[in-house]
This record gives structure tokens, sequence and C-alpha cells, in this order.
């Protein structure tokens, strides 16, 4: 993976200073709150419900176990034992001092990270596929191009106070794991016929509370424009983007406003005056940048069937067949550590997990770990005759739930536990709904499904796109669930559509539970929940579940995981 | 009653240091109309909008270096970008700190149009600001009046290496520096 060199340890150590110093005027009352807070959100400082939360960035979801140890050392030090891995391939502290984020970020420093432009009206952490670099359909290895964007983006003066936040995405494999389509920019590494490295731009993606699909501007944009490219797009929208309401500000806004068409003009205006300008991007400094990211030690391996030596060992079977995923070179897989186990909020790690996994990677996997945008972790390079040990250790510590695209494999963002935004809790409902399914041999029949909660209308834990997708409204000062199915991410990429009135929490598991006794009647040969939703269209989802009424049943909301 | 006011600084950051300032920000208030304003005498900086209105009038008085334009964080430099070697000063406005245009107004002025001139950085300039204005090509700062002026000077030297070129640096790093060092550590994370 990329290592620091010089350069950039010195602008982190020079970051480091500065915020260092603006926490001592914050603290002396020389800044004020309000000036105080775009800083502190360009450090991925929130305050939270109960305290502050840091965001600390993992550039497009790739760290060392160096750097995952780092993380249960802060947990241990500076919180209260545990972190929050996110959609956007971060992690997050819920329980952090003021006072105490300059140290951690100068810990932090010392495994080369930070948490530089986590937050704040800038351009974040560039994500990516957790795949890249070995997925069996890969075309081209993003992560060269997601290092390049991210040094490219940190502290970009230009667009350091942009109309609002700003995400951008990669993808370089056939299939799009890393849902580019609701991104500000979505970006697909393609080769044209010649073979040469290229980008399609998609723009105008994004959740929340106008969930709106991105639409291609251009299909090739030459490798050395990438940045040129992204530059002429961002200074369109830094002047033009409206500023007068924080709902309209995204780009997305602006790209249904202005018409695709007419918007990719506007680009292609700004781009004649950079293309080929000093930000066009080299080949030296590409393939420098590349030979971080070069292939692993592989040995030469032959392809075996892991599971020939186990044949009646059906738990180990079920993880395979969930957990474990295709790698493009022979004789090793990847291996997706479950962060879903019942009862866990979704993406949290204790600090003794995450030595763990640290340990597990030293050994199996060349000392690298993966966050998905799925909140699950990944072992990338894993030899195939070793996966029975690595589940068996996994498995040890609660980390081998063979649930990864299965319905208990939530995605679900913090919620009214901790966010001062939540119009509802989303932990308790994820949990309700983990515990009712949690029988692995209906959940294997069920099959791939994505449910995705958010605790409100700014879609953090990607409701819209869930195939089924719940998200907490606020009804009178009572906590409500609003139900959409049919929504997609990746390639066929959707918006769900809302079946009806919402629900209370505790009535939340019985219709997840209507919802696939609809799915089990009328599903064909291989036909996934979301195929069945788009087919059918809501209206016979919604009879079914609003045919009787719903029984309160038990009560879900506690505060048990805060 | 006049139809606009007059804010001045006693002191700015110019090319570094704090100096001595004699120039008025004019802008129009209430019933006060680019056409329609009398721009006072003195050293005056005026909207944008009163130059375009009042361009044949205001001729003379730019000759004599006494007047300057400010643009509104909502307007683009190309619309004075024949007459930007007239002013003796030009500034762009910060309604908040949190409005990021004038970045993109000052890019523009400096890298798109050539000027060369004088470029201020008026309205809520703070020292957080200041390096990432620096950047953008401004070599003046009227910073807030309640701070003070001499700490907000050292927000102009934060960082000594850069990633992305802007119009103090013409070239990114990858292109300015040998890039490629050995990582510092090879062990990271072993103190823990
Ligand atoms: C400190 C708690 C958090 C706060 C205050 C917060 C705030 C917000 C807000 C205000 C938006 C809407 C932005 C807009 O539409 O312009 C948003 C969207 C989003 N946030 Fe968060 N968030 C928090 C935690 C998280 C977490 C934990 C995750 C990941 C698990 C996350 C990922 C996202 C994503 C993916 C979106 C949707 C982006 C889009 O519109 O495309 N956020 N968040
Ligand atoms: S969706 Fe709402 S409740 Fe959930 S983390 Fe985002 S802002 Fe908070």
């Amino acid at each position: 993976m990329y290592r620091y060199d010089q350069y950039d340890h010195l602008i982190v150590r020079e970051r480091i200073a500065q915020y260092r110093d603006q926490v001592r005027r914050r603290l002396a009352d020389e800044l004020t709150e309000e000036e105080f807070l775009p800083l502190r959100l360009q450090n991925g400082l929130y305050m939270q419900r109960h305290a502050y939360m840091l965001r600390i960035a993992v550039p497009y979801g790739l760290l060392s176990t160096a750097q995952m140890r780092m993380f249960a050392h802060i947990a241990r030090k500076y919180d209260r034992g545990y972190g929050h891995f996110t959609t956007r391939q971060n992690i997050q502290f819920n329980w952090i001092e003021l006072e105490q984020t300059p140290d951690i970020l100068t810990d932090l420093a010392s495994v080369e990270m930070h948490a530089i432009q986590t937050s704040g009206n800038c351009i974040r952490n560039t994500t990516t596929d957790e795949f890249a670099g070995v997925a069996a359909d890969e075309i081209v290895d993003a992560r060269p191009y997601a290092e390049i964007i991210r040094q490219w983006s940190t502290f970009h003066p230009e667009f350091i106070a942009l109309p609002r936040k700003f995400k951008i995405a990669i993808n370089g494999a056939v299939e799009d794991r890393a849902a580019i389509a609701v991104h500000d920019i979505g970006l697909t590494a393609v080769r044209n016929e010649a073979g040469e490295v290229g980008f399609k731009f998609m723009v105008g993606g994004g959740l929340g509370r106008t969930p709106i699909l991105g639409s291609v501007i251009n299909e090739f944009v030459p490798w050395q424009h990438l940045l040129t490219y992204t530059e002429a797009i961002m200074r369109v929208y830094n002047q033009f983007g409206r500023r007068d309401n924080k709902y309209k500000a995204r780009i997305k806004i602006l790209v249904k406003a202005v018409g695709a068409e007419e918007f990719a003009r506007m680009v292609e205006a700004e781009f004649a005056d950079l293309k080929d300008g000093p930000e066009t991007l080299t080949r030296e400094e590409v393939e420098r940048v590349a030979q971080w990211f070069n292939p692993k030690p592989y040995l030469t391996l032959p392809n075996i069937d892991p599971r020939a030596e186990h044949a009646d060992n059906k738990a180990f079977a079920n993880w395979l067949m969930r957990n474990v995923k295709p790698h493009k070179v022979p004789g090793y897989a990847s291996v997706v550590l479950s962060l879903k186990k019942t009862g866990v909020p979704p993406g949290d790690a204790t600090a003794e997990q995450m030595d763990f996994v640290a340990d597990l990677a030293d050994k199996y996997s060349f000392n690298e770990l993966r966050v998905t945008h799925e909140q699950n972790l990944v072992l990338a390079d894993v030899e195939q005759s070793k996966l029975f040990e690595v589940w068996q250790q996994a498995k040890a510590r609660g980390l081998a739930t063979p649930n990864i695209g299965l319905l208990t494999d939530m995605i679900s963002c913090p919620g009214g536990d901790y966010c001062s935004l939540a119009n509802a809790k989303s932990i308790p409902i994820a949990a309700a709904i983990a515990e009712r399914f949690d029988n692995l041999d209906f959940q294997h029949d069920i099959g791939d499904i994505e449910l995705n909660i958010s605790g409100c209308i700014n879609a953090c834990g990607h409701h819209h796109v869930g195939h089924i997708g719940v998200l907490g409204v606020d009804k009178d000062g009572a906590e409500w669930y609003q139900v959409s199915i049919g929504g997609a991410q990746g390639n066929e990429s959707a918006i769900g559509k809302i079946i009806g009135p919402s629900f209370s929490a505790p009535q939340m598991p019985e219709v997840i539970g209507r919802l696939l006794e609809v799915y089990v009647k009328n599903r064909v040969e291989g036909e996934r929940f979301v195929d069945v939703a788009q087919r059918l269209g809501v209206a016979p989802f919604k009879e079914h579940v609003y045919a009787t009424p719903i029984p309160a049943g038990a009560k879900v909301g506690e505060d048990e995981y805060a | 009653m006049p139809n606009f006011e007059l804010h001045s600084h006693k002191q700015i950051i110019k090319h570094r240091e704090v100096v001595d300032d004699d120039w008025s920000v004019l802008k129009l208030i209430e019933d006060g109309t680019p056409e329609t304003v009398e721009v006072p005498a003195g050293k005056i900086i005026v909207p944008v909008k009163v130059w375009l209105a009042q361009r044949e009038q205001l001729l003379g008085r730019a000759a004599r270096r006494e007047l300057g334009i400010w643009f509104a964080s909502d307007e683009l430099a190309h619309t004075v970008k024949d007459d930007l070697d007239k002013f003796a000063v030009v500034a762009v406005d910060f309604p908040k700190f949190s409005d990021g245009r004038g970045y993109s107004i000052a890019y523009n002025l400096r890298k798109r149009l050539g000027y060369q001139g004088e470029l201020r950085a008026i309205g809520d300039v703070l020292r957080d600001q200041l390096f990432q204005m620096l950047r953008c090509g401004f070599n003046a700062y009227a910073t807030r009046q309640d701070r003070n002026i001499h700490d907000a000077l050292k927000g102009l030297t934060v960082f000594s290496e850069t990633y992305q070129a802007s119009v103090d640096n013409e070239l990114p790093l990858f292109r300015r520096h040998q890039r490629g060092a050995l990582p510092e550590h090879s062990d990271i994370g072993a103190g823990i």
C-alpha cells in the first residue's frame, strides 16, 4: 500500500501543528465556536449527542496492520474501547475529548494517518472497491488513482469552502462495488481499445434529502487528464452551486437544474483552459504511486477446493459460500470478516477485535486490511489452503458470521444513539431485525438482500439504495420508520420506492417478515428479493404488509447499545 | 442621506507585512443603485456593478490610480476582463468565511485573465483562511478588525509544502520535486 515520503510526512506534521494551535485558540476563547466549527469539521471532529466524535480517514479503505493496531490503541486510550467503521470506509470514535484530539493526530501521524477533510464542505475521502487490486473481475486497479486524488484534494486551496461536502468514488472492475452512482463524482476506470486507461465520469449522484443517480458527462477521459478534468468540475461547482439553501447545495442539484448536457458543456469550457496544463499527470508520477500497489509476492499455487477436506462441515461451507470471494491470482481468495454479528451495532469493532484482525492479516494477508462500504473488514490475499484456519480463528472472535450479502449484513448509521441529527434510533432497529431473523438457514434461503437503515433523511445508512430501505422519521416527537423497496447500488443502481405509511419501532421486524413472505411466494428460480420487488412493483408488498394490523410486539429502542 | 457606506481599515496585510491603508470600500445600501450612487472623492474601491454602470465617468479617476473594484462572491472574474489593468486595487469579498467562491474568482483573475496587481481579500477574512487565499493569488488581506492583525500574519506561514499547483506554485509537487524518498519509518506503529 502507499507509503508516505518526506513531503507527505511534512504536510501531515504541519497540519497537526496548525490544528493544535486552533484547538488552543478555541480553548482560550480566541476563536468563537462558530469560527472553530468549519476548522474542526475539516479535521473530522463533530459534536455529537453526548460527546465529540472523530472521523479518521482510511484512504480508499486500505490500511496496514500497524494502522489497525493504532485504532485499537486510540479506542483504548482515548475512547471506550471500540470504534465504528462507516459506509465511507473510514472509522469513527464516538467518545472523544476536544483537548486530546491533537495528541490523537500525533499518534495517527506515526502510522501515516490523519483526519484531514473527513468532514466539512470540501473533497472527502475518495472511496473505492474493497477488492481493488485483487478482484477476479478487475479491469484497472483504482487504488493508485484514488491515492493521486487524495493528494491532489488534500488542502486544495480553491475547493476548501465548497457549497457542500463532496464525495468521489472510483471503480475499476466489471461489477461496481463502490456505489459510484450515488457520489458527487463517480469514476469508472476503463481501458479503451488500444488498452489505454481512462475514466468514465459520472456526476451529480447523491442520497440525502433528494436522492439522485449520477449522469455520465464523459465516456472516456484519458488518465493524464484525471485531475484537470476533475478540477474543471470542481470550479464549475464552486462558482455555480447553490449556496442559498444547504439542502439544495450539492452538485446533484446543479446538474439537475442545468441538465447533464449543459453541465458537461460548462465543464468542457473550463477544461479547455486546463488541458495539458501543469496538473496533467505524468507517466512517471502514476508509476511512482502505482509501485506501492504492485502485486504482492504471491506464491505459485494451484487452485484448490477448500471444501474437499471438510466436506461434512456445513458451517465452514456456509462461510466459504458467503464470506469468501474469488481472487485474480490462482490459489488465493479474499475473506470478508463480518462485523455484523447479531447483538453488535453494524460496523462496530472492539479494540481486541482490531488487534486480532491485525494479527490475522499479519499472518495470512500480507499485513493489510480493507474496510468495505458495507461496514465489514477484508483480508484480501488469503491462500486457499489457509481458509479453514482463518475461519476457525475468526469464528472464535465472533468475526466469521456467514452472512455477507444476507439479511443480517445490514448497513446502519449510528442513528439516535449517537447522532444529534437523528429523527429516530437505527441501531436497535437493526438489532431487533437481526434477532428475529437470526436463523441462518432462513437467511441463506432468502439469499442476497441488502437492508439499509438510516436514522434520518441525511441517508448515512444509504437507505435509498437498499433492496429494503428503512428511514427513521419523526412524527409529533415520536420515532417512526418509513420503508422502501427496490433500491439497489452497483451497476443497476436504483432508488427505492416507499411502500406506504410508516411503522413504529416494535412493528419493524414483522414488517420485514411480511415483505419477505411476498418475496418467497413470488420468486422464481434464481430471483433475488430486489428482482422481485422491481418486477412486481410496490403493490403486492404493500397489500400484504398493510393487510392486517401489526401488533406492537416487544419493545425495541432501548438504549442498550448506546 | 448617502445611499452608500464606506468601510476602511487602518491597517491591512500586504505582501506579508502589516501596513497602513488609505483605501475605502464602498458598499451600496438601501435605495442605492449602481447607476445613481455618487462615488465620493478619495481612494475608493467600488463594486464591480458600479464600475460597469458608470465606466465612462470613472475612467478618469481610474487613470489617476484612485479607483479600485471589488467583486461580490457571486460575480465572475471575466465581467471586467478588459479593464483589469485600470485599477490600483482589485478586491474580492468574502461575505462569510464559509463562502469559498472568492477563491475561484481570485484564481480566475490571476490564471485566466493574467491580473498582476494588488488582489485584496475583504469581508470575513480570518487568520485560518489566509494560507489558502495566498495560494489562490491574493497578496493583500483586510482582515477582520476585531482580531489582532499581527496574529493573523501567522496564517500565511502554515505549510511549507503543498500538493497541488495553484497561483502561488505553477507546478504541482510531483513536477517541482523528485518524489519517492524512502518512507521515514520502516516499522510504522512499532511504538504502540
Ligand atoms: C456524526 C454523525 C454524522 C453526522 C452528523 C452526519 C451528517 C450527515 C449529513 C448532514 C448528511 C447529508 C448531507 C447532504 O445531503 O448534503 C449526511 C449524509 C451522509 N453521510 Fe453522514 N453523518 C454522520 C455519520 C455518518 C456515518 C456514521 C456514516 C457512515 C456509516 C455517514 C455517511 C454518510 C453518507 C454515505 C451520506 C449520504 C451522502 C449522499 O448524500 O450521497 N455519515 N451525513
Ligand atoms: S442518517 Fe441521520 S441519524 Fe444517521 S448518522 Fe446520518 S445524520 Fe445521523
